[in-house]
């Protein structure tokens, strides 16, 4: 069994500025992850544990993109080819909701698009008719895009407009609404953007799935600390839930999602990540060519 | 021989260890050990043994310690119980074995806990068990299990797996492991030892004993496997395929939360979230190690079990100003005697008959305040208890930026929802014999996922007993 958990990283891509896409040796990650689920990784002996979503896997590896933001993430885009992970636990969370639905529209903001690609390819597989929508600051920061040519229809757009639509996924989004609602929406990216996307679906009334990408420390359900508020009025009463998101989720339906405590509970290590990164920052120098 | 007043074991000064994570009791030194293990009386029918829920021969060990023979008083102690120095410092030996010694009728009780300690570390300074490959050949094992000698052999060609590393799962691990079954044990975290690790704090029980006793475990074969999740990394039907038997040790880790308004706000934690950020993860070596922590001016911890105090006293050497508030009165708070003393003596404040309604957050979502309201206790409810009940109109708000709430914990799910067939109770419990056996008979389980939470000795004792009907069932 020890030999089945190698972590070792077979390969390593750069997808954009200081983003990569790692493959990674873990055949019962491999065999066992389905779309929707993440891993937790700590990148050293003295690391946090990091939740991270499998964006895809084959024989013996399963991959993961990385966007450098802080302390643990730059550390873990610095690891190369051979190297090994210090510590890799999955599949964590449950799986999406794979069904066949009719018309999905799955929009990807940021890396929220390596997240959504294995959820939408098993909602092709699943026969459903899928539109993609992707989102990014500009177009190179757009990662993946030609991995999505098995979907019916991909939407580009970005911020300033240098590929596909000028604008973010929500402009690209309500486009596609003015032609026809979809069924079901999966909407993976920046806590805003799936806010953005949670409330056009709710004035739709279409169901929308969020993968929240609460802070995590143990990610099996034995904390609490990625927990989230979720609101629903059914039969006339407010009734309010507290679920955590490694465990019940990390997808739920964004109607429901209280998005103000979530994207405030996202801030809470604010000052101590900058610390961190500072710290870490003075130990290995410049990193502007990652 | 007159009863001489129990040795005091060295502690450290409450002013120097509120600032530092060091271990609180320095332990007994052998001349102390030694004054203190004359005080037993070795009784013939000794009732301490009784109080003891791995049944350790205590006269036994103690008698080698006045013979100054601690090679085979380390010898008595591990036969009974792979997981000695942890044992020694974490046991409510006051309910225990302490509790049943006879010299409390006289007087205080033989510190048997302090004794058990000290024999443990000892034999770790000297190496008693790298000496000539350690104590793996058990003999008296199979006499102690009740198993018949000529049918152990039939199990050295078995393999069980243990699903979670906590007290309950390295007990079994540790018991089979002696007798030469093949033992896989998986622990879904990086570190092994349960609560253990993530739980208690390095001032009761250094994590470095953790790992000294877990490691233990290998010179009897064991293998430990970190960061499987069962029912996610592997299915429980491929368990039930590879192995003669599976026990489920997977604990109750699961925090409840009040669920008063403000639950979610910044600040708001559970004594889980906050104690495995500060043991597990380090936090309180921020940024050294990664895991960060808010430390706060003012903490106010919600309950009175061990976990409150374990959160509390960490919360104050983290630099807090810390107020435990507790429903009931101090007699009945659950925390061992010792622990509520420890943090007197530090300088936390208790507000009894005392309970939370609501968070009160500022414009950003920290939190600012608690709102509380006074309780008095009324009628005594099913179980005896008098139940606390609130007093109308006595709200009022303590400032606090950090509240901690730790009210005990349920049912870990996480696993059991991988495994429909497997019977639980409406607690969400899985429901055993008395031999731990499950609804399904190769799978057993012990521990806090059977009895929801209680203490390490008790889930010890459950492993001891799933053992031997894991044993039964290998051997019939």
């Amino acid at each position: 069994m020890r030999e089945i958990q190698k972590n070792i990283v077979i390969s390593k891509n750069k997808l954009a500025k200081g983003t990569y896409e790692f493959w990674i040796e873990n055949e019962l990650i491999a065999r066992n992850a389905k779309p929707g689920q993440f891993v937790i990784i700590r990148t050293s002996e003295k690391g946090e544990r990091i939740p991270i979503t499998v964006a895809d896997t084959r024989d013996g590896v399963f991959r993961i993109v990385v966007k450098a933001v802080g302390k643990s993430t730059i550390e873990l885009c610095m690891k190369d080819e051979k190297e090994q992970l210090f510590d890799v636990v999955g599949p964590l969370g449950k799986p999406s909701e794979i069904d066949y639905y009719g018309k999905v529209m799955v929009i990807g903001g940021g890396i929220g698009i390596a997240a959504i690609f294995p959820i939408a390819k098993a909602l092709k597989n699943a026969g459903n008719v899928v539109t993609v929508i992707l989102g990014a600051k500009t177009s190179s920061e757009l990662i993946l895009k030609n991995e999505f040519s098995f979907a019916d229809k991909v939407v580009v757009c970005t911020d300033d407009g240098s590929e596909g639509i000028k604008g973010t996924v929500v402009d690209g989004m309500l486009k596609e609404f003015e032609m026809e609602k979809p069924n079901m929406i999966w909407s993976v990216g920046p806590a805003v953007m799936m806010k953005a996307t949670s409330n056009i679906a709710s004035e739709y009334n279409v169901p929308i799935w969020v993968s929240l990408n609460a802070i995590m420390v143990d990610g099996t359900g034995m904390c609490g600390g990625c927990r989230v508020l979720l609101r629903k009025e059914e039969s006339g009463t407010l009734k309010e839930e507290i679920k955590y998101v490694c465990v019940d989720g990390p997808e739920f339906d964004g109607r429901y999602v209280d998005w103000d405590s979530f994207i405030r509970r996202l801030q809470q290590y604010k000052e101590e990540e900058k610390k961190a990164l500072e710290k870490f920052l003075e130990k290995v120098g410049d990193i502007s060519w990652l | 021989m007159a009863v001489k007043d129990r040795i005091p074991v060295p502690e450290l000064e409450p002013s120097e260890r509120k600032k530092n994570f060091m271990e609180v009791s320095l332990g007994y030194t052998l001349e102390l050990a030694h004054q203190e293990a004359q005080r037993c009386l070795q009784c013939k029918v000794p009732t301490c043994v009784s109080g003891c829920p791995v049944g350790i021969d205590i006269p036994g060990f103690i008698r080698e310690i006045v013979r100054g023979n601690l090679k085979k008083s380390y010898e008595i102690l591990k036969s009974y119980n792979y997981l000695p120095a942890i044992c020694g410092r974490v046991c409510p030996q006051e309910v225990q074995c302490e509790g049943a010694c006879v010299l409390n009728k006289i007087g205080k009780p033989i510190n048997i806990g302090a004794l058990e300690r000290f024999v443990a570390d000892f034999a770790s300074q000297e190496g008693f068990d790298d000496e000539g490959g350690g104590f793996a050949t058990f003999d008296s094992i199979p006499y102690i299990l009740k198993i018949d000698p000529a049918k152990v052999s039939a199990l050295r060609s078995k393999k069980v797996s243990v699903v979670g590393s906590g007290p309950a799962g390295l007990t079994v691990a540790s018991e089979l492991g002696k007798l030469g079954v093949k033992v896989h044990v998986y622990e879904a975290l990086h570190e092994f030892g349960g609560v253990l690790v993530y739980g208690i704090p390095e001032f009761r029980l250094p994590k470095e004993i953790v790992k000294r006793e877990v490691m233990q475990l290998e010179t009897l074969g064991v293998e430990l496997f970190k960061n499987i999740p069962i029912g996610y990394a592997i299915h429980p039907k491929e368990l039930l395929e590879r192995y003669d038997a599976v026990f489920v040790g997977v604990g109750a880790g699961t925090p409840k939360f009040m669920g008063i308004p403000g639950s979610e706000l910044n600040g708001v934690y559970s004594a889980n979230e906050f104690l495995t950020r500060v043991n597990l993860m380090k936090a309180y070596r921020f940024p050294e190690y990664d895991t960060p922590i808010k430390v706060g001016k003012r903490v106010v911890v919600v309950g009175g079990g061990n976990t409150a105090m374990d959160a509390a006293r960490s919360a104050l050497r983290l630099g807090a100003q810390v107020t435990v508030v507790y429903r009931r009165t101090e007699a009945e708070m659950p925390a061992r005697r010792a622990e509520i003393h420890h943090a007197k003596e530090e300088g936390i404040e208790f507000l009894f008959l005392t309970n939370p309604v609501k968070y009160i957050g500022d414009e950003s979502g920290k939190l600012v305040g608690v709102e509380c309201i006074k309780m008095e206790l009324g009628e005594p409810d099913e179980s005896g208890r008098r139940k606390p009940v609130p007093v109308p109109n006595s709200n009022f708000v303590i400032e606090a930026d950090i509240a901690i709430e730790a009210i005990g914990t349920e049912s870990n799910r996480f696993l059991l929802s991988q495994f429909p067939d497997l019977k639980t109770n409406n607690y969400g419990y899985i429901v055993t014999n008395e031999y731990g056996q499950t609804s399904i008979p190769k799978v057993f389980a012990g521990g806090d996922i059977v009895t929801g939470s209680a203490t390490v000795i008790l889930a010890m004792g459950a492993g001891k007993k799933a053992a031997e009907g894991i044993v039964k069932l290998l051997t019939e």
